[in-house]
Formats: C-alpha cells, sequence, structure tokens
C-alpha cells in the first residue's frame, strides 16, 4: 500500500482505563488490526463531568492537556460516543473567541472519532474477523447517536460476526437514565429510566446486551444484575474484536477461564 | 405570579411522583401515543425536517426586527378597531384584564386555553376581584375543577387516569344521574360541553391565548380541538387576546408554514381541528363577534432574553414535542417541575422568568439524552441552554456544596495526568481485589445514590494505562 499507516491516538475514556481495560485493549486491537499504528499518551478524562455541571474553567484546562497531548496524531479515536461527543462537538465551543486555541480545537475535533465510526466511516471496514454464538441486543447511547450519527455503523459490523444473532429492543434510541453525574445527582428519576430500559432489554430474550459506551453498560448491567435478571453486558468493542472471554460487565471472576489478560500474540 | 413555585423542592416532588401509581399510569400515554403519533405524521411529510428549518429561521429574523414587527402589528390591531396593551410584568397583564372586566362589569369570563393566563396567575387574581373565571378547555376545565396548575402545556390534565377524571366530574357536577356514561374522553367532553354551552351564553367577557399574533394583518390566531375557542371570543361583549411578545410572526404565509409543524409536532395531527383567526371587534355587516378586541402583550423578563444566551428559547411555539419525547417527564410527569412550564422547555425557561434561584434543579434534571433538540420543531438547542443554567448557578456559587467540592477534588487530578494515573491505579486495584471474586459491589461508600438501585462492577485490575506501559515495555 502506497499510503503510510495511520497514527492513532487512543482515548481511552477514564471509565475505560479505570474499570475494564479489556474494552481499551479490544479497541488497540480493531484498530491494528485494519493497519493502524495505536499510540496511548497520557491522560484522565475528557472534562464532562465539570462541562456538564458548569464549570467552563476547569473543563477548559482538561481540554487544553487533551488537545496538546494528541497534537501529532493524524486521528484521536475513542470507545465511547459520549466522550468522542465532548472532544468533536464540544471542545471546539469551549473556545469561542480564543484566536489561539479555537484553530486547534477545531483541527482537533476534525480528526477525532468514536471507535465503530473510525472504523466503518473512515477506515472504510465492513466485516470483522469474530465469532460469538448467542442472541444479543443493541442499546444506542444517546451523545453517540445523536451528536455524531452512530446507528448503522455498530449494527453493520455486529452482522459480520459469525454466530452472532441481533434482536431490536423496543425503544433502543432512548436513554438508559445513566446521564454521567444525573445517575447520582438524580438516583430515583435514573432509576425509574433504566427500570424501563432493562424491561426492554429482557423482552427481546436476548442474552447479551451490547452497547458502545461503558458509563450506559455499567448502569444497565447494574440495574439487570440488581433485578437479577440473567443478560450478560459488553461493550461493542469486545465482540468485534472477538475478545469475551473476560468475564461480563459485573459478571464474578472464574479463575480458570482467564487466558487473555495479555491479549496480544 | 400567583402559583406559588415548588421548583426548589424538585427532587421532593419526583419522590412523590415515582410514588404515585395513578400519575404513573397516566404517563404512560405520553410516553406511548404522542411519540409514534408525531413519528407517523412526519415520516408521511418528506419537507417536514426543511419546515422545521423554515420554522426556526422565520423565528429569528422576527425576533431580531422585534420592534418592528411589534409595532406594525400595533398599527394593524387599531386600524380594525382593536386595543393593544403592553404589559411589562404579571402584574400589569392581570391589571389591564381586570380592568376592562370590571369596566364590563363582567361577573363571569370564559377562558379558552391560555399558558399566559397560567404564568401570570389570572384566574386566582380574577376571583380575588369577585369574578368567576370559567376554564372551556376540557383539560383546563378538568384541573380548574381540581385546583391545579397544568403538568402539560398542551395536555393540562395528561397527569389524570380516566378514572380520576369521572370521579371529579361526577363530584362537580351533582346533578348527574349515577347511570350516566362517562368512562370514554367522548362522554366526558360532552358532559363538560353541555354544562360550558349556559356559560358561554353568560359570560361578560372571553379571555383566550394566541399560538401567533400576525404583524401584517393584526390578526391572533389560535389552533384548538374542542371548538371551545370559538365560543369564547365570539360570544362575549369583549375579546381579550392574552399573548406575549415572542409569539409575533410577520405574515400570514409564515403562519402557514408554523401550522405545518406545529400539530404535527405537538399532537402527532396533521392540522389541529380548528385555527381561528381573529382582527379586531365586530364589524358592522359581521352576524356575531365580541363588541371589543383587546390584545394583552406580556413582556415578563422575555426582552431581556433576546440576544442573550437564552434567546433562542424564544422561538418555542409551545407544542410539548420536548416533554413528550423527555425520560425524565415521562419519569416524573409535569408537576415535579415546580410552576407553569415543564419538561426540558419548562427547564430553560422558568429560570428565565421566575430565577435560577429558584428553579436551579430543572436545568440540572437532565440526562442530556439530547432527544428534546431532536425533535424540537424550531430547532432550539435545549440541552446547550440547561447547560449553560449550570454554568450561571457554578459561577454564582448556587450549586450544592457536595457537588462543588466533590468536583474541586476530582479535578484536582484530572488536571494532573501523571497523579490521576496512580491514584485510579491504586484504586483500581484496590476495588478489584475487593470484588473481582464476585464481579461487583452491592454497596459501596461515596456511591450509595448508584449502589441504592444498582450493582457496580469491581474493576478488572491493573488500569488500561499501566498494562499499555507494561506492553510497551515488553516490546522494547
Amino acid at each position: 500500500m502506497a499510503n503510510p499507516a495511520k497514527r492513532v491516538g487512543l482515548f481511552v475514556t477514564c471509565l475505560v482505563d479505570m474499570i475494564r481495560p479489556s474494552i481499551g485493549l479490544a479497541a488497540v486491537k480493531l484498530l491494528e488490526d485494519t493497519g493502524c499504528i495505536v499510540e496511548v499518551p497520557r491522560q484522565s478524562c475528557c472534562g464532562q463531568p465539570a462541562f456538564n455541571s458548569g464549570d467552563r474553567a476547569t473543563t477548559r484546562a482538561i481540554a487544553e492537556q487533551v488537545i496538546d497531548a494528541f497534537a501529532s496524531y493524524d486521528y484521536v479515536v475513542a470507545p465511547s460516543g459520549s466522550c468522542a461527543g465532548m472532544l468533536k462537538m464540544h471542545y471546539p465551543e469551549l473556545f469561542h473567541g480564543d484566536p489561539n486555541w479555537l484553530p486547534r480545537a477545531d483541527a482537533f475535533a476534525a480528526k477525532t472519532y468514536e471507535l465503530v465510526s473510525f472504523l466503518v466511516d473512515v477506515l472504510g471496514v465492513s466485516r470483522v474477523d469474530a465469532s460469538l454464538e448467542t442472541t444479543a441486543t443493541y442499546h444506542d447511547s444517546c451523545s453517540g447517536l445523536r451528536e455524531l450519527g452512530i446507528r448503522v455503523q455498530p449494527r453493520r459490523l455486529l452482522g459480520s460476526v459469525r454466530g452472532l444473532a441481533l434482536t431490536e429492543m423496543r425503544d433502543a434510541d432512548v436513554c438508559c437514565g445513566f446521564g454521567g453525574t444525573f445517575c447520582v445527582k438524580y438516583a430515583d428519576i435514573s432509576n425509574a429510566i433504566v427500570e424501563k430500559k432493562v424491561a426492554n432489554v429482557a423482552a427481546t430474550g436476548a442474552n447479551l446486551l451490547i452497547a458502545g459506551d461503558l458509563g450506559c453498560l455499567m448502569n444497565m448491567a447494574g440495574k439487570l444484575q440488581r433485578e437479577g435478571k440473567p443478560v450478560e453486558v459488553r461493550h461493542v468493542a469486545e465482540v468485534l474484536a472477538g475478545m469475551t472471554s473476560e468475564p461480563a460487565i459485573g459478571a464474578p471472576h472464574h479463575p480458570k477461564q482467564h487466558p487473555d489478560a495479555e491479549p496480544h500474540p | 405570579m400567583s402559583h406559588v413555585a415548588t421548583s426548589p423542592r424538585f427532587k421532593e416532588n419526583a419522590r412523590a411522583a415515582l410514588a404515585d401509581p395513578e400519575l404513573q399510569n397516566a404517563l404512560k400515554f405520553v410516553e406511548v401515543n404522542f411519540i409514534a403519533r408525531r413519528r407517523e405524521v412526519a415520516d408521511k411529510l418528506p419537507e417536514f425536517d426543511a419546515l422545521r428549518d423554515a420554522a426556526r429561521d422565520i423565528k429569528n429574523h422576527t425576533l431580531a426586527h422585534l420592534d418592528l414587527y411589534l409595532e406594525a402589528y400595533e398599527q394593524k390591531v387599531t386600524a380594525a378597531g382593536g386595543h393593544v396593551h403592553y404589559a411589562v410584568t404579571a402584574d400589569d397583564a392581570k391589571r389591564v384584564v381586570l380592568d376592562i372586566c370590571k369596566r364590563l362589569s363582567a361577573k363571569t369570563v370564559t377562558k379558552g386555553k391560555s399558558m399566559i393566563g397560567e404564568e401570570i396567575g389570572l384566574n386566582d387574581h380574577l376571583e380575588a376581584n369577585g369574578i368567576t373565571p370559567v376554564e372551556t378547555d376540557l383539560g383546563e376545565y378538568i384541573i380548574q375543577l381540581r385546583h391545579e396548575i397544568p403538568s402539560h402545556i398542551i395536555a393540562p390534565a395528561v397527569h389524570l387516569t380516566k378514572a380520576q377524571i369521572e370521579a371529579d366530574f361526577r363530584r362537580a357536577h351533582d346533578k348527574l344521574p349515577a347511570d350516566r356514561n362517562l368512562t370514554e374522553p367522548t362522554s366526558l367532553l360532552a358532559e363538560a360541553r353541555g354544562v360550558l354551552r349556559e356559560k358561554f351564553l353568560a359570560a361578560d367577557v372571553g379571555i383566550t391565548g394566541a399560538n401567533f399574533l400576525v404583524a401584517e394583518t393584526g390578526t391572533s390566531i389560535i389552533v384548538t380541538n374542542e371548538g371551545n375557542g370559538d365560543l369564547t371570543q365570539t360570544l362575549p361583549k369583549a375579546h381579550i387576546v392574552l399573548a406575549s411578545i415572542e409569539k409575533l410572526v410577520p405574515t400570514l404565509e409564515d403562519v402557514s408554514q408554523f401550522l405545518r409543524v406545529l400539530a404535527r409536532s405537538a399532537t402527532g395531527q396533521e392540522m389541529s381541528v380548528y385555527t381561528t383567526l381573529s382582527t379586531g371587534p365586530r364589524r358592522a355587516d359581521d352576524p356575531d363577534g365580541p363588541g371589543e378586541y383587546h390584545v394583552v402583550i406580556l413582556d415578563n423578563g422575555r426582552s431581556s432574553m433576546l440576544g442573550g444566551e437564552f434567546g433562542d428559547m424564544l422561538r418555542c411555539i409551545r407544542c410539548g414535542a420536548c416533554m413528550n419525547h423527555c425520560p425524565v417527564y415521562h419519569a416524573v410527569g409535569g408537576h415535579a417541575y415546580g410552576w407553569v412550564y415543564p419538561g426540558p422547555m419548562g427547564a430553560v425557561l422558568t429560570p428565565s422568568l421566575i430565577g435560577v434561584d429558584q428553579a436551579g434543579q430543572l436545568p440540572n434534571a437532565s440526562t442530556f439524552c439530547g432527544r428534546c433538540e431532536e425533535i424540537c420543531p424550531v430547532r432550539i438547542p435545549l440541552p446547550r441552554m440547561m447547560r449553560s443554567w449550570r454554568e450561571r448557578e457554578f459561577e454564582r456559587h448556587l450549586s450544592p456544596v457536595t457537588v462543588r467540592s466533590g468536583l474541586a477534588f476530582w479535578a484536582y487530578f484530572a488536571k494532573r495526568p501523571r497523579l490521576y494515573g496512580l491514584a485510579t491505579s491504586l484504586a483500581a486495584r484496590a476495588l478489584a481485589l475487593i470484588g473481582r471474586h464476585k464481579g461487583r459491589f452491592g454497596w459501596l461508600p461515596f456511591a450509595t445514590g448508584w449502589t441504592r438501585h444498582r450493582e457496580f462492577p469491581a474493576p478488572q485490575g491493573a488500569t488500561f494505562q499501566a498494562q499499555w506501559k507494561a506492553r510497551q515495555r515488553e516490546r522494547r
């Protein structure tokens, strides 16, 4: 190929970094499988907790740091519609009227993508080499869906996973009630919303719930488990990368089956 | 304002709403019917999104030249024999209405649905002055029987079940035979119509709202489904139109564009059943109509929104689609918001009208799912403006101390990625050690809001960044 390999900076997201690194490893595998060179500069968070709490100064400080850290890459890719939406849609609005930072924020936003959208819309990936024998349903997380237009891309790639049958739930595009700090600030309302969501998940009879945002996944998994509903919950990257030997989100750890703590051959 | 806002108690209101089985039952109507109907009619109209753009642009244009359009409108109304009254505050508007009623020695006034009437608390004011207001819109009539405020801007009684409404009717209409069927909306409507017919004929003054004020012609327009507005405004001696400054549109042609998006967005109808245009009082050769025609145009803080951070909110055409599509509204209903305007539009507008110190909870109680903005017929960026209110609150130190200190603690680390890496690495390993066997926590200190309702997954162990560093070392 004449094209030089694309250098991708992985914005792993704070939740994936701390709670479920296997999603990050799956993202790396998916990107490397397409020939991208993946690097991970030191990072913390995209700043949404501050942004959505009205703390602009902190948000800007974090945004400047992120833009700096990822300045040298061709692309910035995040396994989250919410964080990618923050980087791509909201960073530029933080710097309105700032002649130094606005062009940098705009350039940063232009090269930033959510993982599945990057694979499909930028790299033209139409199928993955993975198999998973189960029935799954897909939840559209709000920011990915409405800020970034992610809807068909994950379904198309999931459709190429051998053995995986996708079944649509009712109101797949309705919020799960996570909403970042909303879920603890307005815990009772959040609970009412996620109750409806998991009822819709359970009604499909699917064994696996898939989505593209760990926050939403933790919320839905936590509710399914609290209600004793036997539905496994995984991030779309894990399924697409064929890395499903890790216990599902919130599932017990079985010491015997754990061959892929370091999944890279 | 005479409705005492309970918006500061939003959380308590919400908790009560969630525990109210009848309310929860009633709210299903919003979540299921309104959304499906809107989608159906919107899908049938290929130019629907283009019409939304046009509606947004017409409003933006009108608001940018509002002074000119108000003047032009006033001239046309005056030329048609009507009177325009500008009211800076709610009190001013109430005074104007009361003066007209008193001059005409009015004992009863009939009212078509008016959110401005609710905003200024007109009914209480009239009653306090010995005048009986009679709501003639079925939903408004029901909540008037119950002494409530609307829970939805186009479906005021949507928080009630049919059984509750039937009970209210049997209580209020005490001459009803017990075997009278009141189980269907149509039979309730027929019963209300029978009672209201006498009131229409007896009323001295009729008060309506306005969906549009047309500068080109001096016309006020209402859209209704019951026809009550027509009788309200044509039978009495005087017709008073209550409207706010942002109801202005330049021409009738513009109105025809709005009518194509309004009912579709609101009730999922292609058109409302009645679209009623009024221009001035009865003319010499008119068969009917009011002897006097007054328009009260309320500001109540809106002019200070023009051109500012919340100026886009003035495009709102009060269709209610944002609340119809809001997961928070679906969960708690309209009364939890504590004032006249609920849902996403209320979360933005209410702080403007009664102060963010009173209504600060409302723009916070959103998941920012963005569905309201997605379906808004005039494309109001509601989530962005809710965030702007949060910024105002943060700047004014109105947000709770626990939130502020938690945020400051987190920010200290988030702004120092190296330190952040160390801290999260330690925390992840510790939590993994404790929770890995079960895979999750049923209770966590500092996260009880979460664990009260759901499990929290145990971290897998080393953070991604720690694992990545190890991998890089191996590869060298």
